[in-house]
């Protein structure tokens, strides 16, 4: 890593502080605390898939899992979003350490299609648990209230989720530049060179893949809090495979890349409003095409074309 | 009482037995080379030793303690260190972080910690790092601390895995060929590494098929063929053997 990699943060901070003075109106601050949330869960999403080399097909059905925890359990029961929130991070992290566990022990990429049997499974779980869930039809959520004030608005949303975000990167980057990052990366560069000097490579898979299912939880709460309202469709397959796009184009083991990816993804769907229905279509011509000639993603490739560290 | 005690060691896989019944003992402090054509079982020998493999049959201890079937990483936690005949570099880090990885297990691996960017962890990463260029000064490879591994050469990256098993600090390491497709110059050097790593006080244990290395740095040598031991002796003793003599140059030689 090198020393300039915090100075991305610092441009990033500043973009934040900026982003609410200039937006024209409340449909593109709308649109930037979508774009924050989806970079969170992204940024998770790439230290499993970037960093450690692991695929996840089912991070959806995680913060479909976080979504909902927020929308049953103060609904149904009067718990505290908070409380609810936490619980569902709890459900998610213990659910993803299940799975995980064995399919690790396993070589290859077996992750890849045990998470997106797992996504699928809650899917189906919350479409037809209609008395708890709504069904397909979904159910609304309570205000999310913050020590003593509820937040309402998109401006006091904006900022808590720009103050997510920017906690994130610097975690991340923190984390990768560290003896659990190196270790992370090395079990990607080398499973057997990890080992030998002494990696628990299962032990670690299971960590970043708990840790980045958590990530999607809670971020899958602070958007089902943010929209006022849950749908299944919100933990579907094809919102999973948009979150490994976003990592993909964005650019794999890249922190800013993740940014990138999840800002221009978000924004796309506003972008191909005149597509309507073959989005999906434009989606994946859009993962191909970005295979094919940026097979890096675009961060990494920009940065290498002009000579400038990530 | 020597340090690794192989007794009857064996491995199949389906019909093949890659290793058959070998039976050594190597004392600590001392440079030890295992020798033998190609497919002779020398790398696979390495894998049942180091735990890459689970032995089929047959008995490894470790002062004294049976090691057999554990995992590469448990091995790791008791001081064994090892390269790679094919390259096994973390292409996607630098140079300096490959080494940095060999010390993972004198390190806090804490995910909170590190997330939370501790300054103890901060500062342990600093001097990490002046260890690991050291380890790359003491390896030859002072210009490449912060190139990326990808870009180096494969000579260079022969030496960045030694670096790299060294930074465990380990009290016996197991080099795989690590002259093999080196030009002359460079294969001296690797012998004067060799020599400077065993000088320290780390058994070394060697695979290596350029016999005039072997022959100048081993106190013992064991000669493998088709998996199992044909030899084990000095450097002398093993010239002089006729058995190895009819395998390495035909029975008529």
């Amino acid at each position: 890593m090198k020393k300039n990699a915090y100075f991305g943060l610092t441009i990033v901070i500043a973009i934040l502080l900026v982003l609410p003075f200039v937006v024209p109106n409340s449909f593109y601050l709308d649109l930037a605390v979508r774009m924050a949330i989806n970079a969170v869960i992204v940024l998770g999403l790439n230290l499993l898939i970037g960093f450690a080399g692991q695929i996840s097909l089912g991070h959806a059905g995680f913060l479909g899992i976080g979504a909902y925890a927020s929308a049953v359990l103060p609904t149904h029961f009067g718990w505290h979003p908070l409380l609810a929130m936490g619980a569902g991070a709890v459900i998610t992290g213990a659910l993803a350490a299940l799975v995980a566990r064995p399919i690790f022990k396993l070589k290859g990429h077996y992750l890849a299609m045990a998470t997106l049997g797992l996504g699928i499974i809650i899917n189906i779980a919350l479409r037809n648990e209609a008395q708890w869930t709504g069904g397909p039809d979904g159910m609304p959520v309570p205000a999310m209230g913050l020590f003593g004030f509820e937040l309402t608005n998109d401006k006091q949303w904006y900022w808590v989720v720009a103050l997510l975000l920017s906690v994130s990167v610097w975690a991340s980057l923190n984390l990768i530049d560290s003896p659990f990052g190196r270790a992370l990366r090395a079990l990607h560069g080398s499973e057997v060179a990890s080992q030998v000097v002494g990696v628990d490579v299962v032990r670690y898979k299971v960590a970043i893949f708990v840790m980045s299912a958590v990530f999607a939880s809670l971020m899958g709460s602070v958007t089902a809090h943010y929209v006022g309202f849950v749908s299944p469709n919100f933990a579907d397959f094809f919102h999973s495979i948009e979150l490994v796009t976003m990592v993909v184009i964005g650019g794999m083991a890249s922190v800013y890349g993740s940014l990138v990816g999840a800002v221009l993804l978000t924004a796309l769907p506003q972008a191909l409003a005149t597509f309507e229905g073959w989005e999906t279509v434009v989606f994946g011509a859009i993962l191909m095409l970005s295979m094919i000639f940026m097979p890096k993603g675009l961060v990494p490739t920009l940065a290498a074309k002009f000579g400038k560290g990530d | 009482m020597s340090m690794l005690e192989v007794k009857d060691l064996s491995i199949h896989f389906g019909g093949v037995k890659a290793v058959q019944n070998v039976t050594f003992s190597i004392d600590s402090g001392i440079v030890y080379s295992v020798i033998g054509p190609n497919g002779a079982g020398k790398t696979t020998l390495f894998n049942l030793i180091t735990g890459v493999y689970k032995p089929t049959t047959g008995e490894i201890k470790l002062d004294g303690e049976s090691i057999g079937g554990k995992s590469p990483n448990e091995l790791a936690t008791r001081g064994v260190a090892r390269t790679f005949q094919n390259l096994q570099i973390c292409m996607n880090m630098s140079a300096v972080e490959n080494v940095m990885v060999g010390a993972h297990l004198r390190l806090d691996r804490n995910l909170i910690k590190a997330a939370m960017r501790f300054p103890a962890l901060k500062r342990r990463d600093a001097e990490l790092r002046e260890e690991a260029a050291e380890l790359m000064r003491f390896v030859g490879l002072d210009k490449y601390v912060e190139t990326r591994a990808d870009a180096m050469s494969y000579g260079a990256l022969k030496r960045l895995e030694i670096a790299r098993a060294l930074a465990m600090k380990p009290r016996l390491i197991f080099l795989d060929e690590p002259a093999a497709g080196l030009n002359p110059k460079e294969t001296i050097e690797v012998d004067h590494l060799v020599r400077k790593i065993a000088e320290s006080g780390v058994t070394v244990v060697l695979v290596e098929h350029d016999m005039k290395m072997v022959m100048n740095l081993s106190d013992r040598i064991l000669v493998l063929n088709y998996g199992k031991k044909l030899a084990e002796g000095t450097g002398e003793e093993i010239r002089n053997n006729p058995d190895v003599i009819a395998a390495y140059l035909g029975a008529h030689a």
